[in-house]
């Protein structure tokens, strides 16, 4: 097999492993920074199908959405640790980076529904008019498993 | 398995189809006549809460707050949102095919009943009985899917909350199964108690003409019999009046007068009687345990619509409040009835005592006259807070019972839309900040006027705006402020408000077109009986909303006659206190008046406060009470003189708004309220104004200080502190 095409398998690999991995959990940890202090939030978030986008809500009046507004780079990571000795070996992690920006009225249709159908519950602060739908745009996924292994999926835009 | 008919249910479904459904099947499979039923196991209730998300937004809605800091008013909130979630959430196709498959072919389109079944309900030494809802009268499968709804959804009412919040609310133990049951079209219904609570060897037989609902919700005093319990001999008969009956109507049943031919002949004869004991004796024999059986008659054929251990009477802890909560569901009929005692007698008798008192004169009245005219005042004001507990509050239900019959006709969105039809330009508060906006506009055109007032300079006010400032403080805050010679200046107080409220115009209170549009679309879905009906509750609703605010300004006013006759002999005793806010130092005043000896403390402590600078509060959550985005910087209101400084675009945080902080209240940018509750005054005046509004925020004025600024999320209820005021900057 060429290198190419061994490339082409792994990262379809990493793509259904991160597939996998988002769909079995509902907060990710978002960073984001004040003028250089770095802040972090748990936000509940819903993927794109593409994995290309990562969604969450978020109220007008959090720092969050405040340091977003001054810088729109940030970082988001989601893990399946479940706080035992074993997640060391076993745990795994995605951070992604990249950039957010509010989603407007006129195409969130179909962001709301991928979202809503993962946090059903969320549906009131979805709809409040003092929330905003935000889109994360994934540039590049670190994918860390067994400790130390990491692997990078760039994101072609 | 989500139905069971009566024939598959087996003791060991006690958890899933609830007391009443087992009871009821027991009674079938013993051959006991009772109605064609099914129940809805409690299998179906976890499905659709679990398939739908609802589980997390009922344990959401539930931990939004630390349930015993809840007043009633909060709980109900959370209720109405919860009612809310349960209409407003699709059926799962999965349940919806079950339900349509299996229950229209079992009833096709006879009327049927659908009635709660909770795990424990009717088990003897629980008192859960009557705190779930049941409907009657429903037909056709699309109803009564939307009443399975309305069922479960009472598992989460304010009653049922608050009567298992000493248990735990638990979202993964609350269970609610629905019983679906033919009705009988009866002529003659009641209950039979086999045995007497007050007498061990009688039964007791309640019967009424027609439905027996009326019976059982208090509307139609029924006829009464005692019988010998070990032979079923009557001992004695208490006949009924027998003004009024319950028949099928809008709304499921309605109270109608009793035909004439019906009016002089007891519900039951001796054969009715004995029928009935017989009937009562064998359930008590099956279940083992005195029971409490209602029973209705079709004809001469006797049905067993269900069939209940008598509770036990539980003993209740004290102060326990739970009856007076209970005592806040109310029917039409019932409020109705104290809608007249309070417009007509009340209300009348409240304005009537508060201008006796306003016309006395106080200042020369020996010492001692006017120990005991404090003494009396404060007895007066007492007397008035206990009616208003007593029949005020409860007659708000009138909002309550409208409100849930709009959302469930309309389904709307927003749970409070029915608040929006509730509006009229008439609320006492609505009116004197008009007039008070009227002096705000005199100033604004006229800028030497406004500079006069600004630098002091008084007498060169002109009169006639001095004499309307005038009348607008006497009228209606009067002695709120103890200010020397209040007769002949304006006080300072109302000066800076009327300036403050000159520098820009104040916000309009929101346009009426949409009410209008609202009521017709909710008026035009009913035809003839029904929509009078609606007209009827959204009448009384009308009337409950514009007594919460008028009820509470008239109440004040009376605390302010109390405050007058108490600020006199303050002033006599010549004593130093800030504030005269409770009845204690009130009456230690008349007590120093009567005796000189006596030295009481007026010193009240300071409450420290259990924030310290290193622990800031940064996002506080209450309830969603006036839908919008505020901020600004915030005013903490602790008393009346504080509203003086009150700038506009603030955000007015206080304790409680009483009737006279709401002058500002078109000035704000947002309002904040330690008190919870959708329909407490400051939610309804921001409503009125369209201001964004958080009620129900435990620390609110703990944790936030004047200058901090804040946004004030009134779609959620979020307050959040975005920065600190610098208090040396």
């Amino acid at each position: 097999m060429d290198k190419r095409m061994n490339d082409k398998n792994q990262a379809s690999n990493i793509y259904s492993t991160l597939e996998n991995l988002f769909k079995s959990q509902n907060l990710a940890v978002l960073a984001t920074h004040n003028h250089g202090q770095p802040y972090t939030s748990l936000v509940a978030f819903a993927e794109s199908k593409d994995l290309k986008a990562l969604y969450f809500i978020t109220g007008q009046a959090t720092r969050k959405y405040a340091n977003l507004m001054s810088d729109p780079r940030a970082a988001m990571m989601i893990d399946n640790r479940s706080n035992a000795p074993a997640d060391i070996a076993e745990a795994m992690a995605a951070t992604a980076t990249g950039s957010v920006d509010i989603i407007s009225e006129n195409e969130r249709i179909k962001p709301l529904s991928v979202y809503l159908q993962k946090h059903p519950h969320l549906v009131e602060f979805a709809k409040s008019p003092s929330t905003r739908l935000m889109r994360f745009n994934v540039m590049c996924y670190y994918v860390v498993n067994r400790f130390q292994n990491v692997v990078e999926l760039h994101m072609r835009t | 398995m989500l139905i069971k008919n009566l024939d598959q249910i087996t003791m060991s479904d006690q958890q899933t189809a609830g007391g009443k459904c087992l009871a009821l099947a027991r009674l079938h499979q013993n051959a006991f006549p009772v109605p064609k039923a099914v129940c809805i196991t409690t299998d179906a209730y976890d499905t659709f809460i679990s398939s739908t998300g609802l589980r997390t937004r009922i344990q959401m809605e539930i931990s939004r707050k630390d349930f015993s800091q809840m007043r009633w008013e909060e709980i109900w909130d959370a209720a109405l949102r919860i009612r809310n979630f349960f209409l407003k959430t699709p059926m799962p196709s999965t349940l919806d095919d079950q339900f349509r498959n299996e229950l229209a072919p079992v009833f096709r389109n006879s009327m049927v009943a659908v009635r709660s079944s909770a795990p424990g309900e009717d088990d003897h030494g629980t008192s859960f009985a009557g705190l779930h809802e049941s409907f009657v009268n429903i037909s056709g499968i699309d109803a009564v899917i939307d009443h399975v709804l309305l069922v479960w959804a009472s598992l989460w009412s304010d009653a049922a909350m608050l009567y298992r919040k000493e248990i735990g609310l638990d979202v993964h133990q609350s269970k609610m199964a629905v019983l679906v049951q033919e009705m009988i079209n009866s002529d003659r219904s009641g209950v039979i108690f086999t045995r007497n609570p007050a007498n061990k060897n009688e039964s007791i037989i309640e019967a009424v003409h027609g439905l027996n609902q009326g019976l059982v919700d208090g509307f139609i005093e029924p006829d009464r019999w005692i019988l010998d319990m070990k032979n079923g001999k009557v001992l004695s008969h208490m006949p009924a009046e027998r003004k009024n009956w319950m028949i099928p109507g809008p709304g499921g049943a309605v109270v109608k007068e009793l035909p004439a031919q019906k009016s002089s002949i007891p519900p039951l004869d001796a054969e009715g009687i004995k029928a009935v004991f017989e009937q009562a004796m064998a359930s008590e024999r099956l279940f083992d345990y005195p029971q409490d059986m209602e029973w209705t008659f079709k004809g001469s054929s006797l049905y067993v619509l269900q069939s209940r251990p008598i509770s036990t009477g539980i003993q209740k802890p004290e102060n326990d409040d739970r009856g007076w909560y209970l005592s806040l569901r109310r029917s039409l009929e019932n409020l109705k009835k104290l809608r007249i005692r309070i417009e007509q007698d009340l209300v009348v008798r409240m304005i009537r005592e508060a201008d006796a008192l306003a016309g006395e004169h106080l200042e020369n009245l020996p010492d001692q006259k006017l120990a005991g005219e404090i003494e009396r005042r404060i007895q007066i004001f007492q007397n008035w807070k206990k009616i208003y507990w007593d029949e005020f509050i409860p007659f708000a239900h009138g909002m309550r019972l409208f409100g849930q019959y709009y959302t469930d006709t309309m389904r709307p969105e927003d749970p409070y839309e029915f608040v929006r039809l509730l509006e009229t330009s008439e609320l006492q508060s609505i009116e004197r900040n008009r007039h008070l906006a009227e002096l705000a506009a005199t100033v604004r055109e006229n800028p030497e006027l406004k500079h006069n007032l600004k630098t002091g300079k008084y007498l060169d006010v002109d009169s006639g705006f001095i004499k309307k400032a005038q009348q607008f403080f006497l009228r209606d805050m009067e002695t709120e402020y103890s200010l020397t010679g209040r007769r002949e200046v304006v006080p300072e107080i109302l000066v800076s408000i009327i300036l403050e409220m000159s520098e820009a115009n104040p916000q309009q209170k929101s346009a009426g077109k949409t009410r209008m549009e609202l009521e017709g679309a909710f008026l035009d879905r009913f035809a003839a009986e029904e929509r009078i009906h609606a007209e009827e509750l959204l009448d009384l609703a009308r009337a409950s909303y514009r007594l919460r605010d008028d009820d509470n300004m008239f109440l004040g006013r009376i605390e302010r006659e109390m405050k007058r006759a108490a600020e006199t002999g303050k002033k006599r005793l010549g004593i130093h206190i800030a504030r005269l806010d409770s009845p204690e130092t009130i009456d230690a005043i008349a007590r120093s008046l009567n005796d000189p000896e006596y030295q009481p403390d007026f010193e009240t402590p300071v409450q420290e406060t259990p924030y310290r600078v290193e622990l800031q509060a940064r996002q506080m959550v209450g309830q969603p009470a006036g839908p919008g985005l505020g901020s600004g910087n915030a005013r903490v209101i602790r008393n009346r003189d504080d509203l003086g400084g009150f700038l506009h675009g603030e955000v007015l945080v206080c304790d409680a708004i009483d009737p006279n902080m709401t002058l500002v209240v078109p000035m704000a940018a947002a309002i904040v309220e330690r008190r919870g509750g959708m329909l407490i005054h400051g939610a309804i005046i921001a409503r009125e104004y369209g201001i964004p509004c958080v009620t129900g925020v435990p620390e609110a004025i703990i944790a936030i200080h004047t200058g901090d600024k804040l946004t004030v999320d009134g779609f959620l209820g979020i307050v959040t502190i975005e920065k600190v005021h610098d208090a040396d900057a």
